[in-house]
């Protein structure tokens, strides 16, 4: 029996590393092909995202919207619902956050502010997805069109919102106010990391809590894994379906309202890092598992700084890094897929 | 299709020693805790229908799976027209010759006859309709059939349906067809036809492998019976066999087989050969009390292809169980859906014990006492890869005791679930199974645990012995009978099998075009005036076309 266990546990290692593995390979072939030496270049990103101390700090800084925004991919997808428009929730909430914040501290103290702030954000995100949720509960619509649609209009109705009531009109760049570097998020002890990380992780966890061993988990799940067998258990899909967008978007704006007050202090026109569709598929990858999840977005966070080091010392674009995820869910599927074959020849 | 002696069943120049179409040798399939297949050596041959009985979990659909290439045995040869093969996918399967033809219809409905049968051509080459159209008429000449190639399925009756497949089995050429469980979705007169067409197909010289667990039907239609038990083969009829023994004998010998002894159940007896209406004992019924559930002027709106209640009425009195049948497509369906909350009205009302309940949601009306037991076990009974723990409390979420303010009591679930596995003889390797692997009649045992409540005011049974087998329907119909566990309730059992009915009820409402078009006291030849009420021969139901399609 143990070794049997034991054969499992390493067959599920086996199942993750022989993928990273595969994706690295090829990712270096990909380097040579474009005379870049891929030992330098993989050096380089693991000691400039992983090794060095600011690096370190920087990644775990990064995780931060990533992890947020996976908390409400993961309610979104396990209720079966496709809400791919994160990135108009985000980007709208934080325009909204950044606007508020500054003028809110000049009349109440920071941590009242911030708090209204996290609430107005979700409202925000969830305001957001509001449309397609109703359009999907009543009738039926495919949410994975009206969510990228509304994510196009939230992206571009943020710069309306940036260029002319929130443009801040002491820059010359079009901008919200700059919140002061003081009244931003509190930073862990003496690094750099805001302490949003720590609202970011039990973002995660408390979704993961949620999904496995709440009733409101239980009922998503259910309609998630099949519509038709919810509706004869008598719940109530059209609530569940708005709740679970309202979840899903509303932790999408607290993401954006932890990237604005932890980090930037203020957003220019046309930002838009489309996190978002970054997440989607880490969240894919780690099957909708909570603590897959964090190491799957902390390593591709490690990446994402690395790679942006890379790019200007090594001349790599850093959209190498995207390369690298796109091999790795490439790899993943293949490896599913052989798995799925043996076993369905074994009769498992 | 009634028997008259076996002589008539195996034409005289029919004997043993047709040639070989199939030959497996040793065939050997486990799954985890299970041996499905179990060294099992049979042999099919041309020109002859062979039956494959056995009771659910026997390895009927194992050996099926294996030969249409579905899955690989463990161990085992297959020989097919003499030469040693391995059947690595269903489209091996097909170019070897054998055709399946499965118990639910696999067609595109919006599709044409001759769309459908072009369907599993290599993507790479042109759709040649001339040369798919010249193979569909000498199919249809071999069936002798009426299909239209361009007619679209989903408009066709689902023994036309089936016909199609059985086309789509011989494409490849006239070699070895299997159907499984062939007769359960058909009307009387469907499974009149089928045996036409078996009949016809087998005198073409087709290897026909016929798997049933109705034993009239193997007997009328086979000239050799194989009988499974716990993935062994237990027993053979050769048509020797069946021609020297009267049908008597023949039955007694296959009941012995199936149950592994020599048993002399009436009870059993009667479900296998469909007389079980004349040993069933009813509850009493106390006449004189008010009805506990009136149906009136019962009407639905139905989307494409359904059939909706266009005013049904019926009421049934405390402790009564009333059968509704009819054929399948007539609104009983719709007729359950409304009752459990499923589906709203859009005219009459529905009244439990005075109180209308027609606006209740279903949670509401399970707080009433109202009880539905569907027949789309997959579709909507269950979420399949959820488990069984799950899957039996899932019309409680949110409920004490599994839930309390909203946490999951996981070890409460997981109990529960294992006092439903024992007192419902849910066979299973744990409760945490996911309950989409578990056989069928597994996953209806779940269903009847689910719904099982001593408070039970009104319980619906949506075809209740829907693939179970003999043991467990027979348990599931006594169960019925007396009551379903919840003394006084009204009991709804919807069924296409009328000799489940007769066995059950105290009367039966027939239902044609969505609505009762009679209701008959189960007395001794009430099956000659349901029929009568079936078919519609006394009477002109609204929306007969639907009606009259599915009939056809």
């Amino acid at each position: 029996m143990t070794g049997r266990q034991l054969q499992s546990l390493l067959g599920g290692l086996a199942r993750v590393l022989l993928p990273v593995a595969l994706a690295l390979i090829a990712g270096a072939v990909l380097l040579l092909l474009l005379g870049k030496d891929p030992l330098a270049y993989y050096g380089y990103v693991i000691k400039r995202g992983l090794l060095s101390p600011t690096g370190l700090q920087a990644s775990i800084t990064r995780t931060i919207p990533l992890l947020t925004i996976a908390a409400g991919l993961i309610v979104a997808f396990r209720a079966g619902l496709w809400n791919l428009g994160v990135d108009g929730q985000f980007l709208l909430a934080a325009v909204c956050v950044a606007a508020l914040a500054p003028a809110l501290v000049t009349v109440m103290p920071v941590l009242p502010a911030i708090l209204i702030c996290f609430v107005v954000a979700f409202a925000v995100g969830a305001l957001w997805s509001l449309i397609p949720a109703l359009l999907k509960a009543r009738h039926g619509i495919n949410e994975i069109i009206s969510t990228l649609m509304m994510s196009f209009l939230g992206v571009s109705l943020a710069n309306v919102l940036i260029k002319i009531p929130f443009n801040d009109p002491t820059t010359t760049v079009p901008q919200t106010a700059t919140l002061p570097v003081e009244d931003r998020l509190l930073r862990l002890g003496d690094t750099t990391i805001p302490c949003g990380i720590l609202i970011a992780l039990a973002a995660v966890l408390l979704v993961h809590v949620m999904m496995e061993r709440t009733s409101l988990g239980m009922k998503l799940q259910i309609v998630g894994a099949n519509p038709r067998a919810a509706r004869h258990a008598g719940l109530n899909l059209q609530r569940l379906t708005v709740v679970a967008f309202a979840l899903s978007a509303g932790l999408a704006g607290l993401a954006g309202a932890l990237d604005v007050l932890g980090v930037h202090g203020t957003i220019r026109a046309d930002w838009n890092p489309a996190y978002g569709i970054l997440v989607i598929p880490l969240v894919f990858l780690a099957r909708f598992n909570g603590y897959a999840v964090i190491a799957f977005v902390f390593f591709f966070a490690v990446l994402m700084i690395g790679g942006e080091s890379a790019a200007r010392r090594l001349g790599v674009p850093n959209f190498f890094v995207l390369v690298l995820v796109a091999l790795l869910m490439i790899f993943f599927a293949v490896t599913e897929y052989l798995d799925q074959r043996r076993r369905s020849r074994l009769g498992v | 299709m009634t028997p008259s002696s076996p002589d008539a069943l195996v034409p005289a120049d029919r004997d043993g020693d047709n040639e070989i179409a199939v030959a497996l040798s040793g065939i050997t399939k486990r799954f985890p805790g299970v041996v499905a297949n179990d060294d099992i050596s049979l042999q099919f041959r041309r020109g002859e229908v062979h039956a494959l009985l056995g009771e659910n979990g026997a390895g009927k659909s194992t050996l099926m799976s294996i030969l249409s290439g579905m899955q690989r045995p463990d161990s085992g040869r297959i020989e097919v027209a003499g030469r040693t093969v391995a059947i690595g996918s269903p489209a091996a399967a097909l170019r070897l010759g054998i055709g399946t033809v499965y118990q639910h219809v696999l067609l595109v409905p919006s599709l044409t006859v001759i769309e459908n049968l072009m369907l599993g051509a290599p993507w790479w080459r042109r759709c040649d309709r001339k040369a798919t159209l010249a193979r569909f008429d000498e199919l249809r000449d071999l069936l002798s059939t009426k299909l239209e190639p361009d007619a679209p399925v989903g408009r066709l009756s689902l023994g036309e349906q089936q016909q199609v497949e059985i086309m789509r089995a011989l494409w490849h050429g006239e070699f070895v067809v299997i159907l499984d469980e062939p007769t359960s979705m058909l009307t009387p007169q469907g499974v009149e036809e089928l045996g036409t067409v078996i009949r016809r197909l087998r005198d073409h010289g087709v290897a026909i492998v016929f798997i049933t667990h109705k034993l009239k039907e193997a007997y009328d239609l086979a000239d050799r019976i194989s009988v499974l038990r716990l993935g062994k083969v237990v027993g053979s009829l050769a048509p020797d066999d069946l021609r020297r023994r009267s049908e008597k004998e023949v039955i007694d010998a296959v009941i012995a087989m199936i149950f592994g002894r020599a048993q002399e159940d009436a009870g059993l007896k009667d479900t296998l050969l469909g007389s079980a209406h004349k040993a069933g004992e009813r509850a009493a019924l106390a006449k004189d009390l008010p009805p506990r559930l009136v149906v009136e002027g019962a009407s639905t709106l139905a989307s494409r292809g359904e059939c909706p209640l266009t005013g049904a009425s019926l009421e049934i009195r405390p402790g009564e169980v009333l059968g509704i049948a009819g054929v399948d497509g007539n609104g009983q369906k719709h007729l359950a859906e409304a009752l459990a909350g499923q589906r709203q009205l859009s005219a009459g009302r529905i009244e439990l014990d005075g109180d209308s309940i027609q606006d209740l949601d279903v949670i509401a009306r399970r707080a009433k006492g109202v009880r539905y037991i569907t027949d789309e076990r997959l579709d909507e009974g269950t979420a399949a890869h959820h488990s069984l723990a799950v899957n039996l409390v899932i019309k409680e979420i949110g409920k004490d005791p599994f839930w309390q303010q909203g946490i999951t009591k996981w070890g409460k679930i997981l109990g529960h679930a294992r006092e439903k596995i024992e007192s419902h003889d849910i066979r299973t390797p744990s409760a945490r199974t996911a309950i989409g692997k578990l056989s069928g009649g597994n996953i209806q045992k779940a269903l009847l645990a689910r719904e099982w409540s001593p408070d039970a005011t009104l319980v619906i049974f949506n075809k209740p012995t829907y693939g179970l087998d003999l043991q467990n329907t027979l348990r599931a119909r006594a169960w019925i009978r007396g009551g379903a566990g919840a003394p006084g309730a009204a009991i709804v059992v919807i069924s296409n099998e009328l000799d489940e009915l007769l066995d059950v009820s105290h009367r039966i409402a027939v239902m044609n075009g969505g609505r009762i078009v009679g209701t008959v006291e189960v007395k001794p030849g009430a099956e000659v005036e349901i029929g009568r009420l079936m078919t519609g021969a006394d009477s002109a139901p609204a929306g007969g076309d639907e009606a009259g399609q599915q009939t056809r």
